[in-house]
């Protein structure tokens, strides 16, 4: 999977988690201090995408994943894993 | 057979789509039960709004607001449902909460009040509900909780829940021997790990459940869907001589040694 299909299917499910809109979900956006996530939208959100992307995040990622960004890579490097 | 028509069952513990209870809800459900759930309250009305969203497909006839640490709720809650239903058939406990903090680390570095928090909610509460659910089970019932082998033996990073699980599965047998009087079951469930919200605080959870898969009997760890069928059985005619039990719907990983 590239980035660009990644990128959309986290925008996505970021706008779905986090009740916000798909356009206000750009790759700098900070979950917490951009799109208003508290922490079980955090821990919701990082359930939702092992979910869709059929990997494992185990907490000591997830602490250092605070942008769409972060999360693109993060996924990216453990598909191709 | 497995058959719950015309039973009325509060299902309290559904957080989202994930939550073991609400596996147990769709199972219920799907037995023919009628369904009264509740949520935890928030400011913003989040839960609510998520929550209210997830159980419309099974339509329930009562959703209630049920913080256990608010006493004024839980009587409002059991005054509706009074006024409602008239009686209640089944009682789905899943409630449990620590800090986060509380849920890896050292056992001993618990507060006073990390541990009192963690055995009011995760074991008191099911205490509680009984206490108001029992006048209301006038003609017998059914009551289930979820535990787990935390609650027994030592399960790394389980803590202060372990303690609260084991305090919780006396309760089941207390609650057993008081109620059956009156022809109401209470039996727990020791469910092997999932990845819920509730789980999600526990440290080292997916390792939790790597290790399970690689040891139980049956080589993975067990579904919501798993747990919601042997509540299901527990709560119906099929059980009506189990109570006070602790029925363990983890792939069998309690029996191994090693």
């Amino acid at each position: 999977m590239g980035q660009d299909e990644i990128m959309l299917k986290v925008q996505k499910i970021v706008s779905e988690q986090l009740s916000v809109d798909e356009a206000d979900v750009t790759p700098s956006a900070s979950f917490a201090n951009d799109l208003g996530a508290d922490s079980l939208d955090t821990v919701e959100l990082v359930m939702a995408l092992e979910e869709e992307f059929d990997i494992e995040i185990p907490d000591e990622a997830a602490e250092n994943i605070a942008t769409v960004q972060a999360a693109v890579d993060y996924i990216k490097q453990k598909s191709v894993a | 057979m497995l058959n719950l028509t015309g039973k009325r069952a509060i299902v309290t513990g559904i957080a989202n789509n994930r939550s073991i209870a609400w596996g147990i809800a769709q199972q219920l459900h799907a037995a023919g039960a009628t369904l009264g759930i509740t949520y935890l309250p928030d400011e913003k009305g989040k839960m609510e709004k998520k929550v209210a969203e997830l159980v419309d497909p099974l339509q329930p006839s009562l959703f209630l607001p049920l913080n256990v640490q608010d006493e004024a709720q839980i009587d409002s809650a059991f005054s509706t449902i009074r006024d409602q239903w008239g009686q209640i058939d089944i009682l789905i406990h899943c409630l449990a909460f620590a800090n986060r903090d509380d849920l890896s680390g050292d056992f001993s570095a618990v507060s006073r009040d990390g541990f009192n928090l963690a055995l009011d909610v995760s074991a008191y509460s099911l205490v509680q509900l009984c206490h108001a659910a029992k006048p209301l089970m006038t003609e017998g019932g059914a009551i289930v909780t979820m535990t787990y082998l935390g609650g027994v033996r030592v399960v790394p990073n389980y803590n202060v829940m372990g303690v609260a699980k084991a305090a919780l599965e006396m309760n089941v047998r207390y609650l057993a021997a008081e109620l059956g009087s009156q022809n109401v079951r209470v039996n727990g469930i020791s469910a092997g790990p999932i990845r819920t919200l509730a789980s999600s605080a526990v440290g080292g959870i997916l390792d939790m459940i790597h290790h399970v898969e690689a040891i139980a009997p049956l080589r993975r760890t067990v579904t919501q869907t798993e747990v919601g069928n042997a509540a299901a059985f527990l709560c119906s005619d099929l059980a009506s001589g189990i109570t006070g039990q602790i029925l363990y719907v983890d792939a069998g990983y309690e029996i191994m040694g090693m």
